[in-house]
């Protein structure tokens, strides 16, 4: 097992949990239009695949807000 | 420029403020803030802001208000439906607080007057509806060198970062570009609970308000976002500085800024 932080809160994952299925694990919504901050670094949709995921990485999954009508 | 007496009573709970004072006071008089879109968010900032006693306040929107708007954008009011948005914003700042000087402009930002409008100003409230404005906004307050504050509210969440040349990231480093139209909800499409643009917009008057004094630590480099059902707020840590941005990158390959296609929420459809 390793140990994610995912939107502040620490928990276990398989080991080698990629982050297309940490994604899927956590219900994230149109996951295509999601940044995805690992540690300090910004992922779009198209950089999913090549992010390799390590025991105490940090999470984040930072969406899109449009309204303010 | 001393105070009258009637002012120093006014602003007397921000004078008595050591981060404020007579000098911070008087700063606030002197400065000017633009607020883009006199909506949920527009709404309670500006009229925040025109207490505060900014100076000058500029409110941009081309919408007149509509019996659907009142649930949350409480700057206008029952008697308003009809009236041009900017019309009754500044209506209701001038009976707030005749100190404050509003300038009006019934338009819609698009690539041709946002830096003709941004220009004399010194911050930027995004409080518009669409991606196409705030990537718009965005790119004019990078190229322009404009401190802003980025926010955003559906359904029971918000968002809200701020940007300082040079400090820190902009919107386009973390969300690169607008997604297609349609792909994301708007409030009018999802919702929005009314005191949404409240917690939101007033945290934009503040780090308005913050960064015109010079007081305290602004939202640069970390995005807030609020979660009301959960009663949760998070500051998201962002990059110091993303070189691969598009705008305010290294190798910036938004140099013109871009009218991208609207789906607004509360246009006229
Ligand atoms: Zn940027």
């Amino acid at each position: 097992m390793m140990k994610l932080t995912v939107s502040g809160e620490t928990k276990e994952y398989k080991d080698g949990i990629s982050l297309p299925e940490l994604i899927e694990a956590e219900k994230v919504q149109t996951p295509e239009y999601v940044t995805v901050s690992v540690n300090d670094d910004l992922y779009g949709a198209r950089d999913f695949g090549k992010v390799a995921l390590k025991d105490g990485d940090t999470i984040e999954f930072l969406y899109f807000m449009g309204g303010g009508c | 420029m001393a105070f009258s007496n009637e002012q120093i009573e006014r602003y007397s709970r921000h004078i008595i403020l050591k981060e404020v004072g007579v000098k911070g006071q008087k700063k606030l008089l002197n400065s000017s803030v633009l607020i883009i879109g006199a909506g949920g968010l527009g709404a309670p900032a500006a009229m925040y802001l025109a207490a505060a006693g900014v100076g000058t306040i500029g409110i941009a929107d081309a919408d007149e208000v509509d019996l659907s708007n009142l649930q949350r954008q409480i700057i206008h009011s029952t008697n308003d439906v009809g009236k041009a948005k900017v019309l009754s914003a500044k209506e209701t700042m001038e009976a707030i607080n005749p100190d404050v000087k509003v300038n009006t402009y019934r338009t819609f930002v698009a690539s041709d007057n946002i830096m003709d409008l941004i220009k004399d100003y010194d911050f930027i409230i995004d409080g518009t509806d669409n991606f196409p404005a705030k990537f718009l906004i965005n790119d004019a307050c990078v190229m322009a060198k404009k401190p802003f504050s980025h926010a955003g509210i559906i359904r029971f969440q918000g968002q809200l970062m701020t940007y300082v040349p040079g400090e820190g990231p902009c919107y386009r480093c973390v969300f690169k570009d607008p997604p297609p139209k349609d792909a994301v909800p708007t409030c009018k499409q999802a919702g929005v609970i009314g005191a949404m643009g409240g917690v939101i917009g007033s945290l934009q008057a503040m780090e308005a308000v913050k960064y015109l004094l010079g007081a305290g630590d602004l939202l640069v480099g970390y995005l807030l976002t609020y979660d009301a059902l959960k009663m949760e707020f998070r500051k998201i840590k962002l990059p110091k500085k993303v070189k691969s941005c598009a705008v305010c990158g290294e190798h910036p390959t938004v140099t013109e800024l871009i009218d991208y296609e609207q789906a607004e929420c509360d246009g006229v459809l």
